[in-house]
């Protein structure tokens, strides 16, 4: 359903980001991007909805070419694809509600935007998000009230009630703690079984990226190194992406001389404080 | 703002009823407001001149042009004066100014009952009172010349310095004065190592930035007769001398691009 | 204890030279530059001795005027508002109404020239236009301005209330464009996203930052134009400054001391108003 052709992405400055990308990515697939700082996932990812614009090559969503479109026909395209930032890019001053009611904008005319007067098909699609990602006691609350992980999920909420044919996630963990990290991970992975959503989600955490994702897909300095489901990365594979590392590595200890516990003073005082 | 009807559809409103109430009355005092007011300004007008305007702008436009270049030989001392005045002027207000804004501070006030309103009175009174108007009731006083003009633009920015100094010191960090403290010291030293040089540099933006303004203040003060390039300003369009006004309004522009060019070039520096 | 060397030049514990230190220390210069330093400081005391030279202080003169300084003093502590209360009155409602005016016509012109004047969100030609006018309302000090402008459209409000509304342009326009260069990024973009018009982009993406200190900006600017009303009076623009002239005129230090006053007391009530709204807009 989504079809990228030969994008190339040239800075300026003379920075190739992409260079000469062809994916293609069916209906209901959830892909995971990784790769190091700079190889171009972000770039790419923006390229899709056009907040970057390539340099050449074609992105063909539902048999429109997106790189050629002008502002109208690219205000509809973009409507259809809900994007979720890294660090979140909530509208901090406004509230919970007006924040997933923003996803909306594409299809609600200005005057009623203006006035928040939303049509109550979309009140009622978004108190359902928001019980759904678990935040409708936060209706509310202002946006710089919230949590990181709570952020995250408002902005999953407004990029879901777009009702998109496709997600676009930039590094959604990127800010969080390991636990928040997952829930999050899960909840998108959840919401895009449900509907039927494709995705696309930019991530470091590789781990991570294996144990939610059903096919990845590593970059390296602007093309496409491995292509793949997520049990064929060995180590090899990572190397080839991110560079020599030892990737198996686990924390040495240093071997401790045997000592009776009458002996060693320490630990029966450690052991009474345990108690 | 989230209420569930009684059919089970919850109901979501931008603002609660009262507050939309609110907004809207607040709107419809303020419209009323501005309509009472325009139409006191609009009773007070003679609007046959106010249709006149574009006839009469364009006349005095084409008198005003071309400016009377052999005029600025007599300009060039007033200039010099309503460079003193500004300069002067501004080092004198920050002299006064400094004692000031420390009694006003709340951290460095020795007495926040007593001393700091009076400081903030200080403050408000030097503030709310154009520089003119100190003209006026200087050259009343001790008679026209650049000394009233100095002494109105000193008096005026005391409160402008002592205000943002104020503010500064009230925003210092405080874990640095407590580092100082800490060590022994008294309140001096906390004073010159802990406080004073975290406002440096707010300190001489402030100082620049308030003799720009100074400077396009000086300009004028000579129209009620405190010294400057004002006093040659007046003189010209007391005889409708407009080529000389035009000369004098070009130099007043000089003089303003020069300032606003080096306080840019110091709070640059400074940062 | 730890093998610090007395002496710099006493071998440390590993018998090794340590290297000297310097004797003593003062702290590094400001201006680095030797020549720039001492060029400044010897221009500075120049321009002292040169400026403070040719003042012409007429000493006699400032010595009979200190009487009439006493004069007001006294007058201050005595201020007479009853005298003259019809003239008082008149002008200062008119100061505020010009102010209230001048400041809302202010603001709504202010508005889409600040917009203009930021360059990340206006094309070039726009965006050098609108700073071009704000560089011309911030040229020219108020009173010249109202000089003009009762040239043009003749005695009364009417001249001080377009004088302030224009000196609003230069200050709040300048202000508001500078607030919205500096906002995220990356909350606009998000709005962006969702495939909004232009205009939504900017009431959800822009005016929501920009707001509070729209709002602050246009307390302080109502502040201004309140002061500056009691000015373009001596000029003929309208407001209190006319019978603050009168009364400076004929010494009745009283009632002019009473118009100060009163000029300062309404300052202190629309200090303290505007920091509550503020403190309630954040």
């Amino acid at each position: 359903m989504l079809e990228i052709k030969q994008l190339v992405k040239k800075y300026h400055t003379g920075d190739l980001a992409i260079n000469g990308v062809d994916l293609k990515v069916e209906k209901g697939q959830v892909m995971a991007l990784i790769g190091p700082s700079g190889a171009g996932k972000s770039t790419l990812i923006r390229c899709v909805n056009r907040l970057e614009n390539p340099t050449s090559g074609e992105i063909w969503l539902n048999g429109e070419n997106i790189v050629k479109m002008r502002s109208g026909k690219l205000r509809r395209a973009r409507r259809n694809m809900g994007m979720i930032f890294q660090e979140y890019a909530l509208v901090e001053r406004l509230t919970v509600m007006e924040n997933v009611l923003s996803g909306r904008l594409g299809y609600v005319g200005f005057w009623r935007s203006f006035l928040r007067k939303f049509p109550q098909s979309d009140i009622n699609a978004a108190f359902g998000l928001l019980e759904k990602v678990g935040l409708d006691t936060m209706v509310n609350k202002r946006a710089d009230e919230l949590s990181g992980g709570q952020r995250q999920r408002v902005g999953i909420a407004r990029a879901l009630i777009q009702k998109p044919d496709i997600l676009l996630v930039d590094e959604p963990t990127a800010s969080l703690d390991p636990k928040t990290s997952r829930q999050i991970m899960r909840l998108i992975t959840e919401l895009c079984e449900e509907n039927q959503l494709t995705a696309i989600i930019n991530i470091h955490d590789v781990a991570l990226a294996q144990m939610y994702a059903e096919r990845i897909v590593g970059l390296r300095e602007g093309s496409i190194v491995y292509d793949g489901p997520p049990d064929d990365l060995k180590p090899d594979v990572l190397t080839e992406i991110y560079g020599k590392e030892d990737w198996t590595a686990v924390r040495k200890r240093k071997p401790k001389k045997k000592k009776s516990i009458e002996e060693d003073p320490t630990t029966k005082e450690h052991m009474e404080e345990m108690q | 703002m989230a209420e569930t009807l009684s059919s089970g559809t919850k109901v979501w409103q931008y603002r609660s009823r009262n507050k939309q109430l609110l907004s809207w009355f607040i709107w419809l005092i303020g419209t009323a407001l501005f309509m009472y007011c325009w139409q006191r300004v609009s009773e007070s007008t003679t609007w046959f001149f106010v249709w006149d305007a574009p006839r009469i702008a364009a006349d005095i436009g084409s008198r005003m042009i071309p400016p009377r270049w052999s005029y600025i030989n007599e300009l060039w001392v007033p200039l010099w004066d309503t460079l003193n005045i500004a300069t002067i002027g501004t080092m004198m207000a920050i002299v006064m100014a400094v004692p000031v804004a420390f009694l006003a501070a709340r951290n460095t006030t020795p007495s926040t009952k007593f001393v700091r309103p009076i400081a903030l009175l200080i403050i408000v009174s030097s503030r709310s009172i154009n520089s003119l108007i100190w003209s006026l009731l200087l050259v009343s006083i001790i008679g026209p010349g650049v000394v009233a003009g100095i002494v109105a633009i000193s008096l005026r920015s005391i409160g402008f310095v002592a205000k943002l100094l104020y503010e500064a010191i009230e925003e210092i960090d405080k874990t640095q004065v407590e580092a100082v403290t800490a060590s022994g010291a008294n309140s001096l030293q906390i004073l010159i190592y802990g406080i004073v040089p975290q406002i440096l540099p707010a300190f001489a933006g402030i100082s620049v930035f308030r003799w720009d303004i100074n400077i396009r203040e000086s300009t004028v003060l000579g129209l009620v007769g405190a010294g400057g390039i004002g006093l040659q300003l007046n003189a010209s369009l007391n005889v409708l001398a407009w080529p000389q006004v035009t000369l004098i309004l070009i130099l007043i522009l000089m003089a303003v691009i020069f300032s606003e060019w080096i306080s840019a070039k110091v709070r640059h520096a400074i940062i | 204890m730890t093998n610090i060397p007395a002496n710099p030049s006493d071998p440390g514990v590993s018998g090794q030279q340590t290297s000297t230190f310097p004797a003593n220390w003062s702290p590094p210069p400001f201006i680095k530059n030797p020549l720039l330093r001492w060029g400044l400081l010897l221009g500075l005391i120049l321009y002292l001795f040169l400026s403070i030279g040719s003042l012409d202080v007429n000493w006699h003169r400032i010595y009979v005027g200190l009487d009439r300084g006493a004069k007001f003093v006294y007058g201050f502590m005595n201020p007479n508002f009853a005298g003259r209360w019809t003239d008082i009155s008149e002008g200062m409602i008119e100061s505020l109404v010009m102010t209230v005016t001048s400041t809302a016509i202010g603001i709504a012109i202010s508005i889409p020239i600040g917009f203009g004047a930021a360059r990340n969100l206006a094309p070039l030609p726009v965006y050098l236009f609108c700073r071009g006018i704000i560089a011309l309302s911030r040229s020219f000090q108020e009173i010249i301005v109202a000089i003009l402008f009762v040239a043009i459209f003749g005695f009364g409000p009417l001249a001080g209330v377009l004088t302030l509304s224009f000196a609003t342009i230069g200050f709040l326009s300048k202000l508001l464009a500078e607030d919205i260069e500096s906002i995220d990024k990356s909350q606009a973009e998000a709005v962006q996203a969702t495939g909004s018009a232009w205009w939504q982009w900017l009431n959800y993406g822009i005016q929501p930052q920009v707001m509070p200190r729209l709002i602050g900006l246009s307390l302080y600017r109502l502040d201004i134009n309140f002061r500056e009303s009691a000015v373009v009076g001596l000029v003929g623009a309208g407001g209190i400054g006319a019978t603050l002239n009168t009364a400076f005129d004929r010494y009745e230090y009283d009632t002019a001391a009473a118009i100060l006053i009163l000029i300062i007391g309404i300052v202190m009530l629309s200090e303290y108003i505007s920091g509550y709204i503020r403190a309630g807009v954040q």
